[in-house]
């Protein structure tokens, strides 16, 4: 597997999306070719106008044997939810 | 020659062209060497085919003889097309593919770049239309000719060969006839000599940065935009490429 070009992952700003998401990934020998392609692989049906890529490795990442002590504490903690305040009508959506 | 005949042998020459790059980029879909490449081959043989239908519309339009871009593409034989000779090459490896795709969109830029201008509104408006998806086309190729050209022993060397084997049919790019005359006359198209200088600027840099050598060869295989002599690849190609319509004919899917 020496042979296989660095994996990168691909992040898309759709056209009415606010912020770039993560939408795939794909082998590339360098940062321009791994846009190029994720333009070619991910932006065929006009999803796009903005594109990042970062090389996988470079992404650090929480580990999943780390699920109970990372995420399990805020589940009792329902306080920290907004839902105990009255939202006037005249705000509308928030 | 009416400006009419000159500009219907024009078009043919343009959507000609197109088509079969279109469908010999096309033959590498689901055999490329990775996925990125296999679908970035099939946009560009999309892209292709899409000119075509403008390019062969117009000209069937031009012509008036009730015929439609369709008929043009898959009724005619390999002596009435009026592609340039570099589209009909084969394939070969990855890297002539990639070396054939570069020669053509360089040269294609730059004749979409003078069409923009043309005098001929219809024309002026597919140019406007193709010159977008050519831009790209032609980064990404010059960008995979860097890679392999100033890439491995081996693939420096395949690049090499691809490149004296291309440009002798490159150079018929380059070279006008009565049809080009009346065009380039009328405001309508550029004369294909005047582009040489432009075209070798281009070439050059991204040649220079695959650390290649453009071939001092003046001499060009010619026949493909004239239709007097193709390549012994043209007609393997449309057999292929017409056999539905030629066993099936007016079928439609």
């Amino acid at each position: 597997m020496s042979q296989e070009l660095p994996l990168f992952e691909v992040f898309i700003r759709g056209q009415h999306g606010m912020s770039h998401r993560h939408v795939g990934s794909l082998h590339a020998a360098d940062e321009s070719a791994a846009i190029l392609a994720a333009r070619d692989v991910y932006t065929r049906r006009n999803e796009g106008v903005s594109i990042w890529v970062v090389q996988a490795q470079h992404i650090a990442a929480s580990s999943p044997s780390d699920k109970g002590p990372m995420f399990e504490p805020s589940e009792s903690k329902i306080y920290r939810h907004p839902t105990f305040y009255d939202i006037p009508d005249e705000v509308g959506h928030m | 020659m009416t400006q009419d005949e000159a500009l219907f042998q024009f078009l043919l020459r343009m959507g000609d062209s197109t088509l079969i790059l279109g469908h010999r980029v096309s033959e590498w879909c689901g055999v490329a060497p990775v996925l990125e490449e296999d679908i970035a081959l099939a946009n560009t043989a999309l892209d292709l085919i899409g000119q075509t239908q403008m390019w062969l519309g117009l000209a069937a339009d031009i012509e008036g003889q009730g015929r439609d871009a369709d008929q043009l593409a898959f009724l005619r034989d390999v002596w009435d097309f009026r592609n340039l000779l570099l589209t009909e090459m084969p394939n070969g490896d990855f890297g002539q593919t990639l070396m054939r795709q570069f020669l053509f969109d360089a040269w294609h830029s730059v004749q979409l770049g003078h069409l923009i201008t043309s005098t001929d509104t219809r024309i002026a408006g597919i140019a406007a239309k193709a010159s977008k998806e050519v831009a790209y086309h032609l980064e990404r190729s010059a960008e995979t000719v860097v890679a392999l050209g100033d890439g491995s022993a081996e693939s420096h060397k395949r690049m090499s060969q691809a490149l004296e084997y291309l440009w002798p049919f490159a150079n018929e790019m380059f070279v006008g006839d009565e049809v080009d005359a009346v065009l380039f006359k009328a405001g309508i198209a550029p004369d294909p000599a005047s582009m040489r200088a432009e075209y070798d600027i281009l070439v050059e840099r991204v040649l220079d940065q695959a650390t290649l050598t453009r071939p001092d060869k003046d001499f060009a295989h010619k026949g493909g935009k004239t239709g007097r002599q193709h390549t012994e690849h043209l007609g393997h190609l449309l057999a292929t490429m017409q056999w539905l319509q030629r066993a099936y004919p007016n079928s439609k899917w």
